[in-house]
C-alpha cells in the first residue's frame, strides 16, 4: 500500500471520531465562554492539548484559581495514561520511524485514536496513523469554535445542563469494563470513594481540587494494582463488544 | 486573568499533556516487565475519570437533583454500554428537561 493509500484509509476510518469530537469539543466552548475565558485561549488550548478530560480540568482550575504547580500535576496525572498507549505504539511501529517522526505522531495521540490505531492488523505506518488523526484534530478546533462562538445563542438553562455532558462520557468510558474486571471496578470505586471524602470531609476540603483528584486517583490506582496485579496478556484496554465491531 | 498568566498556564498544559504522550514512544525501546507497574498504568485511567466525576457531575448543572437523576441515568445507559455520545446527549437532555421542575 503505497503512503497516499495508507494516508486515505486513515482519513476514513477517522471520520466516526472527528463527529464525536466535535460534539465534546463544542461543550468545550461552551465551559470556556462560561468560565470567562478568551476565544482565543479556547482555540489554544484545543490546539495544542486535544485532549478532553485535561483540558476541561484545566480550565475548571484556572477559573478556582489555581496555582501553576497545583495545574501542570493535576493535568500531567490526568494525561499519565497516555504514557500508556505511547509505550505500546513504540511497540507496534517499525523502528525505523525517526524520533521526529515518533514526537510528530505523539502529538495527536488520544484514546480514540489509540483505539483506531490498534484496530490495525499488522504493521501501523506514520502515513496510516497522521491519516487517522487528521479529522479527529480538526473536528475538535472546529467543535471548540462553534461551541465558544454559539454560546451566546443559547439560553443559560441549555449551558448550563451542558455541564454534565462530559462526566457522562467519563462514565460512558469506565463504567462498561467495570462490568469485565474485577481490578477496574476496584479502581474506580474506591477512586470515587475517596474523591467523595476529600470533597465533603472538612478540613481536607481545603485541599484544592486538582491534589485531591490525585491523591483519589493515586490512592486507588495502587490498591487496585496490589491487589489485583495484571498478567503477562494485554496492557491494552479491553475493548466493549461495541467498539470490537466497530 | 490576564494575558501573560493564560499563555503561561496554556504552556504549561501544553507541557504537561506531551510528556506523557511522547516520552516513551520516543526514548523507550524494551517492555516495562513489572507486573505491578503496567497494572498501574493499566487502571490509572479508570481511577482518573472516575475522581474526575464523583462528586463533581452532582454539581455540573446547577440543579443537584436534576444532576443526580441524569447520572443515574448516565449510568444505567453506560451499563447497557451505549454509545458514548448518546449516553452523553441524553443525559444532556434529561437535566435539561428537570431542569424545568426541580
Amino acid at each position: 500500500m503505497s503512503k497516499k493509500d495508507a494516508y486515505l484509509s486513515g482519513l476514513k476510518k477517522g471520520i466516526a471520531v472527528a463527529i464525536a469530537y466535535l460534539a465534546v469539543s463544542f461543550t468545550f466552548g461552551l465551559a470556556a465562554r462560561r468560565g470567562t475565558f478568551p476565544l482565543w485561549f479556547a482555540s489554544l488550548i484545543s490546539a495544542t492539548n486535544l485532549t478532553s478530560a485535561g483540558q476541561f480540568t484545566g480550565i475548571e482550575l484556572l477559573r478556582l484559581g489555581a496555582g501553576y504547580l497545583e495545574l501542570t500535576l493535576a493535568v500531567f496525572i490526568i494525561n499519565l495514561r497516555y504514557a500508556l498507549m505511547s509505550f505500546s505504539l513504540s511497540q507496534q511501529v517499525k523502528v525505523r520511524v525517526e524520533p521526529v517522526t515518533r514526537f510528530c505522531m505523539s502529538l495527536f495521540l488520544t484514546d480514540e485514536v489509540f483505539a483506531l490505531a490498534n484496530e490495525k492488523g499488522g504493521e501501523l505506518t506514520p502515513a496510516y496513523y497522521f491519516g487517522l488523526s487528521t479529522l479527529p484534530y480538526l473536528g475538535w478546533q472546529i467543535g471548540t469554535l462553534a461551541g465558544y462562538l454559539s454560546g451566546g445563542l443559547f439560553p443559560n438553562r441549555v449551558i448550563a445542563a451542558a455541564g454534565i455532558a462530559i462526566y457522562c462520557m467519563y462514565i460512558a468510558i469506565f463504567l462498561p469494563p467495570l462490568k469485565k474486571e474485577k481490578g477496574i471496578a476496584l479502581a474506580v470505586l474506591t477512586a470515587a470513594a475517596i474523591s467523595c471524602a476529600t470533597f465533603y470531609l472538612p478540613f481536607v476540603n481545603r485541599i484544592p481540587m486538582g491534589f485531591r483528584v490525585i491523591i483519589a486517583a493515586l490512592a486507588a490506582t495502587l490498591v487496585a494494582a496490589a491487589l489485583f496485579p495484571k498478567k503477562e496478556e494485554s496492557i491494552a484496554a479491553p475493548q466493549t463488544e461495541k467498539e470490537a465491531n466497530r | 486573568m490576564n494575558v501573560s498568566h493564560l499563555l503561561i498556564s496554556a504552556l504549561l498544559m501544553f507541557l504537561a499533556t506531551l510528556a506523557p504522550r511522547f516520552v516513551p514512544f520516543v526514548f523507550i525501546q524494551k517492555k516495562i516487565t513489572s507486573p505491578f507497574w503496567k497494572s498501574f498504568l493499566f487502571y490509572l485511567p479508570y481511577a482518573v475519570l472516575s475522581a474526575l466525576t464523583f462528586p463533581y457531575v452532582l454539581y455540573s448543572t446547577g440543579s443537584l437533583p436534576a444532576a443526580a437523576i441524569a447520572t443515574a441515568a448516565a449510568l444505567a445507559m453506560s451499563f447497557f454500554e451505549l454509545n458514548m455520545a448518546a449516553v452523553a446527549a441524553l443525559s444532556f437532555l434529561v437535566a435539561f428537561g428537570l431542569s424545568f421542575l426541580l
